[in-house]
């Protein structure tokens, strides 16, 4: 997994609420065997049409809008537990997401791949996705180590809240394999005890 | 201070507590399947380490398998890959399969409680937000992503933060021709999509207790639906009964001591939730949703929501562009193109007999195409046993074999762009069952009343007059 410590980039703006995998990642692109590749597939049917072509309305397809942070509307990631979500918005280049909600398990791959999800209050979500519609170059500072989602241009500097031992990984590209596995004692020692039915 | 019923069998499986207050939690069960576990059979390769404990893991093809014609090899090149895969890599760490054509195969969610490896009291996982399922006997069940698959592959546990609690409460009686899944789905649009996103359900009251264990396992199925970590019910005899005898069930001396535990599960009266809602049964109609997130759902005679009475008139415009239909109109009539029976929601036996007992002697309608897929080859070989086959060949639907199916366009069976498909299944989103296929949510008796009637009709007007209770 990449290390995360700052990053600073301008953002696209996705207004949509409740966007959920099945529209990250629909099914049927859920075929392949590893973990690469996904990127290619990223909001596959919003982003283009039948023939292949892109939509040009929709916003990964807006050239005024770039960068590494995708700021989306309320409830990101709902449905589907499928990682695949999560390797593909990586693939595709993100390295952040900042909603004013997430759901749980997207959330949960998110972070198990390097991607940072930003919690943001409400109102914070709406100046900021006015702010980068009305400038798309509207520069986003995201500090981990402070957890501080700041942009100057507008004013903003807001707290986010992250778990600290998720935190110490993302900042040193660890992964919670490595930290189970030098478990192993402790969890024998517990399924000794343990009663199952 | 008393416990909750999640609390009892969550704090019963922590290892440990680790700074920042995530727990090591201890993993009896772990499902798996072909699409979320190649790329964690492959880390597990890759750091040169075994799995924990191969006897905890069970493992079926399900998303991916054709509903027709099972016994031929996979067309699609690579559904089939995944499938050989997921054979392969069993073969190899040497992990029960239950992979095509085996006696035993079928959905993930199905086999587990049908078999009896789903018990009270346990902590479950699979990489599938349904996983939620399993809740229904009183176990702690839920989705992972594939890191988590593997890192269960790798020490058996999970590095998780506790959820917070919710119980939701249902009172009171079912009114006639509504089940279960009208009361999941009327849950979900009153607390909508993210109403549950942190929590823990219990589901409670006199209504849920009634329930069989099919119609209990159909709710907390859609836990994840409301964004909730999942859902679980209280085990009380009518769980005893369903687990008593199955392949995998204690019987004898641990059979009794199991049941004396099992006794011990419930949400003690002083026992502290964190949310708590309380709805009554005679509240509830029958449902069906007319967007693109299952929290867009409504009684079947009320009227879609116009843009004034909702917070965010774009995102419902958008969804009724996708599905067709216009702000404040009644779905009462719209005609309809496929009927899916099917899916981990609403696949077992109970909900077969229930559509059978409705057509038993009529037919589908000319306009729509009617197909019911089993959720596992036992609820297949059972309908077959009972007749229901019979039944349903009659009455012009078609019957295919065990899998995810058309819940979630990925395997052959795909409901066509913008047309109009009624579904037993979980969920609605755009392209969900197909690229712009545009999804009803409903119960299996409205299914079967709407595939006769060949539109959207209120089931009630139809009932037989012996109806099933």
């Amino acid at each position: 997994m990449e290390k995360f410590s700052t990053l600073l980039s301008p953002a696209i703006p996705l207004v949509q609420e409740n966007v959920d995998t099945d529209q990250i990642i629909p099914a049927r692109f859920l075929k392949a065997t590893s973990r690469e590749g996904f990127g290619e597939h990223l909001f596959k049917d919003w982003r283009f049409d039948e023939q292949g072509h892109p939509k040009s309305d929709f916003i990964l397809n807006n050239s005024e809008y770039s960068g590494s942070i995708l700021v989306a509307g309320e409830n990101f990631g709902c449905g589907s537990s499928r990682e695949h979500a999560a390797w593909a918005l990586v693939d595709y280049g993100f390295k952040a997401v900042v909603s004013s909600y997430f759901a749980d398990i997207f959330k949960g791959n998110a972070l198990n791949n390097g991607l940072l999800p930003v919690q943001v209050s409400p109102s914070s979500l709406k100046e900021l996705l006015a702010a980068i519609q009305s400038n798309p170059m509207t520069g986003i500072e995201i500090d981990l180590e402070a957890q501080l989602l700041r942009v100057p241009e507008i004013g903003i500097q807001e707290h986010f809240e992250i778990n600290p031992y998720k935190k110490t990984c993302l900042i040193n590209g660890y992964d919670d394999i490595d930290f189970l596995l030098s478990q192993k004692e402790k969890i024998s020692a517990f399924e000794l005890k343990h009663i199952e039915f | 201070m008393g416990k909750t019923l999640f609390e009892k069998v969550w704090d019963n499986h922590i290892v440990d507590t680790v700074d920042g207050g995530q727990e090591i939690l201890f993993i009896d069960r772990h499902f798996i399947h072909e699409v979320t576990s190649p790329q964690a059979f492959d880390g597990i390769r890759k750091r040169g380490i075994g799995l924990y404990d191969k006897n905890r893991i069970v493992a079926t093809a399900d998303h991916n398998v054709p509903t027709k014609d099972q016994h031929l090899p996979i067309k699609d090149e690579l559904s089939r890959l995944q499938v050989d895969m997921l054979t392969h890599n069993c073969e190899e760490f040497d992990i029960d399969l239950y992979g095509l054509g085996h006696k035993n195969q079928g959905i993930v969610h199905v086999i587990g409680p049908e078999l009896g490896v789903t018990k009270p009291g346990m902590t479950i996982v699979c990489g599938d937000s349904h996983t939620s399922t399993h809740g229904a006997f009183g176990a702690v069940a839920f989705g992972i992503g594939t890191s988590q698959v593997e890192q269960v592959m790798a020490s058996q546990c999970l590095l998780v933060q506790r959820p917070k609690t919710m119980r939701i409460i249902i009172d009171g009686e079912l009114g006639n021709g509504i089940y279960s899944k009208d009361i999941i789905l009327y849950i979900i649009s009153k607390l909508s999509t993210s109403g549950g996103t942190g929590h823990f359900v219990e589901y409670a009251g006199s209504a849920i207790r009634s329930l069989s264990m099919e119609a209990r396992m159909t709710i907390c199925n859609m836990s994840i639906e409301m964004g909730a970590r999942g859902g679980m019910i209280a085990p009380d005899q009518t769980t005893f009964e369903y687990i008593k005898g199955r392949e995998y069930a204690p019987s004898g001396q641990q059979g009794e001591e199991a049941l004396a535990y099992w006794s011990s599960l419930y949400s003690d009266e002083d026992g502290v939730f964190d949310k708590e809602y309380v709805f009554n049964a005679e509240d509830i109609e029958p449902m069906i949703t007319y967007g693109t997130n299952p929290g867009m759902g409504m009684g079947i005679t009320q009227h879609i929501p116009t843009t004034q009475e909702v917070e965010r008139p774009d995102n419902l415009l958008q969804s009724l562009h996708y599905m067709g239909l216009t702000p404040g109109a009644s779905l009462l009539n719209t005609p309809i193109d496929h009927v899916f029976i099917g899916s981990c929601t609403n696949s077992r036996i109970e909900d077969l007999r229930i559509v059978a007992d409705y057509v038993r002697g009529k037919k589908k309608a000319d306009n729509v195409q009617a197909f019911i897929v089993p959720g596992s080859k036992q609820v297949e070989a059972q309908a077959k046993a009972e007749g229901l086959h019979d039944i349903l060949f009659e009455a012009g639907f078609e019957l295919r074999g065990p899998g995810c199916s058309a819940c979630l366009g990925m395997n052959e069976d795909k409901i066509p762009k913008m047309e109009y498909c009624v579904s037993t299944s979980n969920r609605n989103y755009e392209g969900r069952q197909g690229p712009g296929a545009r999804t009803l949510l409903v119960s299996p008796l409205t299914a079967a009343v709407i595939a006769v009637e060949g539109k959207v009709v209120d089931p009630r007007k139809y009932l037989n007059e012996e109806a099933p209770a």
